[in-house]
């Protein structure tokens, strides 16, 4: 399978995505010199260290894999792409085939790339970052923000303006803080040219999610999930896909905390590792 | 420092007053140290004042956009209240009914400026109108902004924008359904187009506390003309009636008088008109043969022109009413076809009880109702008369 080949390349970035550590300044803190980060009690360090370590022992902590099938891909019309003609020639891998001049895109690659993106999404939510959701097609833009503002996220649907990331103490304030995800429902703009976002998250090493039509550049993006990304059925799916994600992981994080802070000092392990996703029972009184 | 918050019109000038404060303490500063080192026998220096580099740091500073803490407007407010009871005692008054206008109109009387500028002359208005509104800080400890739209950079236009499209959706999906259920009936937008106007880019920047483009501002009213183009239900009407403001009618402006009566019975009513010199004032009686009396002599003979003849006809001429009033008048001052001209616009003003608000708007868009503001220009020095120069000669 082409998954196999291509898995151990973006698994190895996944991984790399190392967890930083709270002493560092928190997320991308631009044009601040980096505050010494006070010494932490031993309990709280403890605390930290664990919450933030536990959801990496396991492949699918947040167990996104449940959200979709193929079978729902396939009903949501995410496999149909453009003409023949509009086909990137970095595409190429993703696509099945064409049927009457129409690209198909290979939905068991979607999976897995759509699994792969989602647990990513799920860690930053989890680790409190900041996730900024842009597209630029009209059609859709309502839609992107009210599911940005449910999930308690960022949007961005509108006119990019040039140094929103790169410059972005002269634009937004002197100490702000970056995105630490930055999701593209759209990866083109409103001319078919790759959104400015892509080459400034790039350059800002600020890592992407992104759906790719047969008409799109995969090259810049992290976390590419072949897709189409014009019919709204699709996009519509995605879109709940995202904020389960975000909502699950965001649960997941309050229910740790609250049970450790129960549980105090001693080591806790997970109260059921065979599924550690969000399970509507998992009640607080759960420790042992 | 006196305890009301008063400024000559910008927070400049405070900063300039807090700036000489402290340089005078640095000076006073300065002289303690030199006294006590005389004092102490050491020998004898010239006292030179110190232009500390401070002081120039400082007036630098003034120059950038200040930017005010919320504990400093707070402040201000609390100084701002104390100094108006202190002067509602200054000037006698309870201190507790001591309105803004009072405020005004004790700071014209302490003290009376003689000033062109309006806005150089002293104020004392709460710190809200003084010092510019700001953005307070738009994230929160752990970094993350407030509001799901901050990453655009224009937050408030971007989230109006939003709300208001959600809004057109939402009536279309209002309609769609009465369509479904077949209860759907179209019906015709009763709302009065004039007497409102959409806000202008500059109020609506004021109350988004944001720079707009003007691309910025079509897209805006256009989505809001769309709004209110549908059928909307009472907290759409209000949401777009928060972008909306009034417009004074000018015909309202106009008192109409009401008719008056003599000892015969018979209507009559006056107008006064003004025309470059001339000043006229007329009475027109309900009933009559369409007789004009003019400083007691008839008005074929008083305007032996038909031009000013036909100024007076047009009144009546406008209302079809033309041999139906008579006019007395008396008219001074001017030439003839100025006093034609004031005894038409008192003519028409004393029309305007005898006939419906719709003519009384009508007479207004003709013109009849307003005074010529035309006067004789004054001839100037340099030139033979108010726009002609003098022979433009070569050599």
């Amino acid at each position: 399978m082409a998954s196999g080949a291509v898995l151990p390349r973006l698994l190895g970035s996944g991984v790399r995505a190392a967890p930083r550590g709270r002493a560092a300044p928190r997320g991308r803190t631009l044009g601040s010199a980096a505050a010494a980060a006070a010494p932490e009690p031993e309990r709280d360090s403890d605390f930290s260290a664990r919450i933030l370590s536990e959801p990496l022992k396991h492949s699918d902590f947040f167990n996104v894999k449940e959200l979709f099938s193929v079978r729902s891909l396939f009903n949501a019309r995410v496999h149909l792409g453009h003409k023949a003609g509009c086909r990137h020639r970095f595409m190429e891998p993703y696509i099945f085939g064409s049927r009457l001049g129409q690209d198909i895109i290979d939905l068991e690659q979607t999976a897995t790339h759509l699994q792969l993106a989602l647990n990513f999404t799920a860690h930053v939510a989890y680790r409190g970052g900041i996730i900024l959701f842009v597209s630029r097609a009209r059609q859709f833009s309502h839609l992107i923000e009210n599911t940005a503002r449910s999930c308690g996220e960022y949007a961005h649907t509108r006119y990019f303006k040039g140094g929103l990331l790169t410059n972005a103490p002269l634009l937004l304030g002197p100490q702000v803080r970056l995105p630490d995800l930055i999701i593209f429902l759209h990866t083109l703009n409103n001319v078919f040219e790759p959104h400015v976002a892509v080459r400034d998250a790039a350059k800002m090493n600020i890592p992407t999610v992104g759906i790719v039509d047969t008409n799109c550049n995969p090259c810049l993006i992290t976390y590419p999930v072949p897709g189409n990304d014009d019919s709204p059925p699709a996009v519509q799916l995605f879109c709940r896909l995202f904020q389960t994600a975000v909502t699950r992981a965001k649960e997941k994080r309050r229910q740790l905390e609250a049970l450790y802070r129960l549980q105090g000092a001693p080591g806790p392990h997970p109260a059921n590792p065979a599924s550690p996703g969000v399970q509507a029972g998992l009640g607080l009184g759960v420790a042992p | 420092m006196a305890a009301p918050c008063m400024s000559c019109g910008a927070a400049a000038s405070y900063r300039l007053f807090l700036a000489g404060r402290v340089s005078f303490a640095r000076e006073q500063g300065l002289w303690k140290a030199a006294a006590s080192g005389l004092q102490t026998g050491t020998r004898c220096q010239i006292l030179r004042l110190k232009h500390s580099p401070g002081v120039t740091k400082k007036n630098v500073a003034a120059l950038r956009r200040e930017s005010y803490t919320v504990d400093f407007i707070k402040k201000q407010i609390e100084e701002f209240n104390i100094g108006k009871r202190h002067l509602a005692n200054m000037m006698g008054e309870d201190p507790e009914t001591f309105t803004q206008e009072d405020v005004d109109r004790a700071i014209t009387y302490l003290f009376p400026s003689g000033l062109f500028e309006k806005r150089a002359r002293p104020i004392m208005k709460h710190p809200e109108e003084i010092f510019p509104k700001q953005r307070a800080i738009q994230w929160g400890d752990d970094g993350r902004p407030f509001h799901f739209l901050f990453y655009t950079g224009k937050q408030s236009y971007y989230s109006l924008m939003h709300e208001a499209y959600g809004k057109v959706l939402h009536v279309e999906e209002r309609q769609d359904q009465l369509r479904a259920k077949g209860l759907f009936s179209e019906k015709p937008k009763t709302k009065d187009p004039i007497g409102s106007r959409w806000l202008i880019k500059e109020e609506l920047e004021e109350m988004l506390v944001e720079k707009l483009s003007d691309q910025d501002y079509a897209q805006f009213t256009r989505l809001l003309e769309r709004l209110s183009a549908l059928p909307c239900d009472a907290a759409e009407e209000e949401f777009v009636g928060r972008f909306r403001r009034t417009v004074t009618i000018q015909s309202k402006k106009h008192l109409i008088e009401p008719l008056q009566y003599d000892e015969q019975g018979m209507a009559f009513s006056t107008g006064q008109g003004k025309r470059k010199t001339a000043n006229a004032e007329a009475v027109v009686y309900g009933h009559g043969s369409g007789k004009i009396e003019i400083n007691g002599v008839d008005y074929l003979l008083y305007f032996p022109v038909t031009q000013d003849r036909e100024q007076l006809m047009f009144p009546f001429h406008f209302l079809d009413r033309l041999g139906k009033h008579d006019v007395t008048c008396t008219v001074s001052g001017g030439g003839r076809s100025s006093q034609a001209g004031a005894i038409r616009l008192a003519v028409a003003r004393a029309l305007c009880s005898f006939i419906t608000e719709d003519e009384v708007e009508w007479m207004r868009q003709a013109g009849l109702l307003t005074t010529d503001p035309r006067v004789r220009e004054r001839k100037k020095p340099g030139q033979e008369g108010a726009r002609r120069k003098f022979t433009w000669k070569k050599r």
